[in-house]
């Protein structure tokens, strides 16, 4: 579940931002080198000394995809509601305004349309610093509608996956958003239109076992974490450590689960080259 | 015969009532009077604890020691016309998930379901009812042959999820789950989906996308037990019943909030108590539905099972 505190990624990259009389600098959390953030944003927020990929948000990911990073945003509005009443520590709503407050996000995933090295394509991309990247109901919808648009204008899908997996404050019903975009996916695919899924850290849940694992290419950021089972969970069940590298990109690769792993900076060509390729017989460049 | 917690009074009254029958047998005395008295107070009593059980309440049920697994319905359902079928043709058989080809009344089926076992070798050997990926493979293989012969299919679905295993992970269990979602989507035939006993996340949908969606009565469908609920939201398994309430899990919650299409009453004091009970009244909505589902066209069936489906969730716009 999303609810599993992270000690590396989104929460580090904010705390160890630090003010130096020279700036701002980013200490990876894998390598503990220190960068200028600026340089490091130029970077694609990935280290350049040993390739850790920083966890980032649809924001970054449009501006990095999309050509000029312009793109048109679909259904922005859409905010979660409380069908359940839900309350822990605090009341769902509260969680869901002070969630909007601290991200300048309206939910967790961000979907928009525009163009990838000229082509028109339709990109779904989450945001786990939005409540761990939980699906919800929004999360459910606004994907369903970015692949209606996808189908509608005969435009390849791309998601980018980032999420701890369902928002169980809204139970069942985020459930149901596996089936939901299942369904959709069942659409586009018989429109023979292409959907390139993206997993990138972490990967999990409900999230894993619906749309993330199916693509018609499925391919992964280095060392993302990416299962169904959380490692703490799987830990727990075979009271055994858990092997090297398990269930990571590379891990994944290996078993049979992913086409590709691919360095941040080689996303955009990468999947420009995989629409190319899958856009019929003759090439048109 | 086990008994929860709140059954005790229950349990009580049925001591006494055998007590009753051992004095009556053993002495010759005649306490037929007696005895119908307690047989009414046992009658009213569980009337009186099942009319407003918690969801907690119902989570037990839905995993009471004696209610009735998936092969029993199964049993029951074909008169035992009905031959399992093995294996993922991949990997190996899954003994958490079976399935195979049955007659259910007039019609030839495929029936799928997660499979618990009865006594503590079973359980083991069951996996406790929680499948790996080869069982939700194995499951598809089944459902893809029944949409070759036309078959319609029944899944009953009962687990506490799917296993959280190395193993699992290795072989992709959400791979395997969101396989069975897609495809389930696009089957040219009927599915009904019957929640039997407990509903658990990814491992109950992987069987669960249907053009109709039923739970028993006593049963809980839901993206997470209440244990774990309870667990990550206050650390401990001990506001299990509150975690309960919360997620709104219960079949009366489900058909509310328009995540499922009908709820199948459970005889008096739950299935367990009364298993023919239970078989009869889940045959019986089966055949209500089943004829109703065949008359439509396959197109139809589907853009309505994508219909329902995408409709589910609420949101502020
Ligand atoms: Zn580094």
């Amino acid at each position: 579940m999303w609810f599993k505190r992270t000690k590396e990624g989104i929460l580090t990259s904010t705390a160890d931002k630090k003010e130096t009389p020279e700036g701002l600098w980013y200490k990876c959390p894998s390598c503990k080198g220190i960068v200028p953030t600026e340089d490091h944003a130029k970077s694609l927020w990935v280290c350049p000394s040993c390739d850790f990929h920083e966890r980032i948000g649809s924001d970054e990911y449009f501006s990095l995809l999309f050509d000029e990073g312009k793109f048109k945003e679909l259904n922005a509005n859409l905010t979660s509601a409380d069908p359940l009443e839900f309350s822990d520590s605090k009341p769902y709503p509260a969680r869901i305004k002070a969630a909007i407050a601290t991200t300048g996000l309206n939910d967790a995933i961000k979907t928009g349309h525009g163009k990838m090295e000229g082509k028109e394509v339709v990109i779904a991309c989450m945001d786990f610093k939005f409540i761990g990247g939980s699906m919800g109901t929004v999360v459910g919808e606004k994907i369903s509608r970015a692949i209606d648009y996808s189908i509608k204008n005969k435009r390849p899908f791309i998601l980018i996956s980032k999420s701890g997996g369902a928002r169980m404050m809204e139970g069942a019903l985020s459930l149901m958003q596996m089936a939901k975009t299942s369904a959709k996916l069942s659409l586009l695919s018989k429109a023979g239109l292409p959907y390139i899924s993206v997993l990138t850290d972490p990967t999990t849940g409900g999230v894993t076992a619906s749309f993330a694992m199916l693509g018609d290419l499925n391919i992964a950021e280095p060392n993302a974490l990416i299962g169904f089972a959380g490692p703490r969970v799987v830990k727990e069940t075979i009271k055994a450590e858990l092997p090297e590298g398990f269930q990571r990109s590379e891990f994944l690769l290996e078993k049979g689960f992913l086409d590709q792993v691919v360095h941040r900076s080689q996303l955009k060509g990468r999947l420009s080259a995989f629409l190319r390729y899958l856009s019929g017989p003759v090439s048109k460049n | 015969m086990n008994y929860l917690d709140f059954e005790e009074p229950i349990q009580k009254l049925e001591s006494e009532l055998a007590n009753l029958r051992e004095t009556a047998a053993s002495t010759g005395t005649d306490l037929i009077p007696a005895i119908t008295e307690i047989e009414e107070r046992i009658k009213e009593k569980t009337h009186e604890i099942f009319k407003s059980l918690s969801p907690w309440q119902r989570v037990q049920l839905s995993r009471h020691p004696d209610r009735p697994y998936t092969l029993a319905y199964i049993e029951a359902l074909t008169g035992g016309d009905f031959q399992e079928l093995h294996g993922d043709r991949n990997v190996k058989d899954d003994k958490a998930m079976i399935g195979g080809l049955g007659k259910i009344d007039a019609y030839n089926c495929m029936i799928i379901g997660q499979q618990k076992g009865i006594n503590t070798k079973m359980r083991q050997y069951r996996n406790f009812g929680m499948a790996n990926p080869e069982g939700y493979r194995k499951a598809l293989r089944l459902m893809k042959m029944a949409e070759k012969f036309g078959l319609p299919i029944i899944c009953l679905i009962d687990t506490p999820g799917a296993f959280p295993g190395l193993e699992a992970e290795e072989r992709g269990q959400g791979e395997a789950i969101a396989r069975n979602l897609i495809e389930m989507f696009q089957l040219t035939v009927p599915i009904i989906c019957i929640v039997i006993g407990e509903g658990a996340s990814g491992g109950a949908l992987g069987i669960g996308i249907g053009d109709r969606v039923l739970m028993l009565e006593n049963t809980w469908y839901s993206v997470i037990s209440p244990e774990s609920c309870s667990s990550i939201l206050w650390r401990t398994w001990d506001n299990k019943e509150q975690a309960a309430k919360a997620l709104k899990l219960t079949a009366e919650d489900m058909l509310g909030l328009k995540l499922i299409d009908g709820i199948i009453p459970e005889p008096l004091g739950g299935a367990h108590r009364n298993h023919q009970g239970a078989f009869d009244q889940v045959k019986k909505s089966i055949l209500t539905h089943l004829p109703k589902l065949l008359k439509l066209s396959p197109e139809k069936r589907i853009k309505e099972r994508i219909h329902k489906f995408e409709s589910m969730g609420v949101f502020n716009e």
